[in-house]
């Protein structure tokens, strides 16, 4: 891929070829178990490859927080874009779901054949405790570094009854608790103090 | 085969709702896989998300788990594509006009406002998958104790996943 194939989106100072994009992300697709993802992605992109400074990255984290969609693959597209433009992104992007795609498609495949077993489905119902605790200190940690003040409490005590007490459906909670978080956000602060959290959050990632 | 179309229309609407992480979508997953499509029960559900946070890169690739239990390999293709594509062209799109709304103040506005409903809405999800997931002091246990091994220590979780697994064999036989 040279750069003149590049569009203007390639802002960072550095470019990678198709095959190094594909295969960077391949590795951080096999090899990212356990969650925490962004940890694992900053360490091959910004540490390992050098492709992108802390400040660039931090930027392509809070782009792939504000929108729909996982941070693992939204970071790894727009992290291909500013490398080598669109297809930079779909091989970024492709690469690091491959791994991902085969374990879960082997895991449906053994699933359907053995889930029936007395061992296996008590070994099931171990694990899905277990991914519950996980879950909750997963939530747990970000929460306690990004929620502040009653406004936020207020917000997800509202997420949690409009979803499990009033049975509102996941859309029309997020429509109204996110219209009412956002107006009550509306601008009239500095952006630095955002920043600031944003760098405590990827800091905490490691 | 047949229902490869839905489970494109279902999961393609499912990645829209995964506001700061796929739990958010949970809620909504389960009530159009287990209630509306009936193509897994509620067990089942919770065993294939499960499964997913032993998966090394995105943990929601467990929508081709589900995709491969509904219609095989052409499921799990679908439901992958259907999943990843749209919101993946939304953050293309989105990051390439990132530089322009940075001066646009709603910006951090959303940011800050949906970050809190996005936790909001993960506990909520973590709620109805500990209803399925949770029965029993053994499972009370073994999910606090995880809890607090991940929040305390450094240890990759996977492994106090799979030694869940291991507590299951031995004591929810």
């Amino acid at each position: 891929m040279s750069e003149a194939a590049a569009p203007a989106a390639n802002t960072s100072k550095r470019s990678a070829s198709l095959p190094e994009i594909f295969a960077e992300f391949l590795l951080i697709g096999a090899i990212s178990f356990g969650g925490g993802v962004v940890a694992y992605l900053r360490d091959g992109l910004v540490r390992k490859k050098n492709w992108f400074d802390d400040k660039e990255f931090l930027e392509l984290t809070a782009i792939s927080n504000t929108l729909p969609g996982l941070n693992a693959t939204n970071i790894a597209i727009l992290a291909g874009d500013r490398l080598a433009g669109t297809l930079g992104a779909a091989a970024a992007l492709i690469a690091m779901c491959l791994p991902a795609f085969a374990f879960m498609t082997l895991a449906g495949i053994v699933y359907s054949q053995h889930a029936a077993r007395p061992l296996a489905a008590a070994a099931l119902r171990g694990v899905a405790a277990a991914a519950t605790g996980l879950l909750a200190a997963t939530w747990f940690k970000i929460g306690k570094k990004s929620l502040s003040g009653v406004y936020d409490a207020f917000f997800v005590l509202a997420a949690v009854l409009g979803v499990n007490y009033f049975k509102l459906g996941v859309p029309l909670t997020l429509l109204i608790v996110g219209t009412l978080a956002i107006a009550t956000y509306r601008p009239r602060r500095t952006r630095e103090t955002h920043r600031e959290t944003e760098d405590e959050w990827i800091r905490s990632l490691h | 085969m047949d229902q490869v179309p839905a489970l494109v229309r279902v999961f393609a609407y499912l990645s829209l709702l995964t506001i700061g992480g796929g739990m958010a979508a949970f809620p909504e997953m389960k009530v159009l896989v287990v209630g509306v499509h009936h193509w897994l029960t509620s067990d089942q559900l919770t065993h294939v998300y499960s499964t997913g946070q032993m998966s090394p890169g995105p943990n929601m690739m467990m929508v081709a788990e589900v995709g491969q239990l509904v219609a095989g390999l052409p499921g799990a293709i679908a439901c992958a594509l259907a999943f990843f594509v749209p919101t993946g062209i939304l953050t293309f799109g989105v990051g390439r006009l990132w530089r322009r709304l940075d001066h646009w103040p709603w910006r951090a506005s959303i940011q800050r406002g949906l970050g809190s409903v996005a936790i909001g809405l993960a506990v909520a999800g973590l709620i109805t998958f500990g209803k399925t997931a949770i029965g029993g002091w053994v499972t009370v246990v073994l999910a606090a104790l995880t809890f607090l091994a991940v929040v305390y220590t450094k240890i990759n979780p996977v492994f106090f996943i799979l030694g869940g697994g291991v507590v299951g064999i031995i004591l929810l036989r």
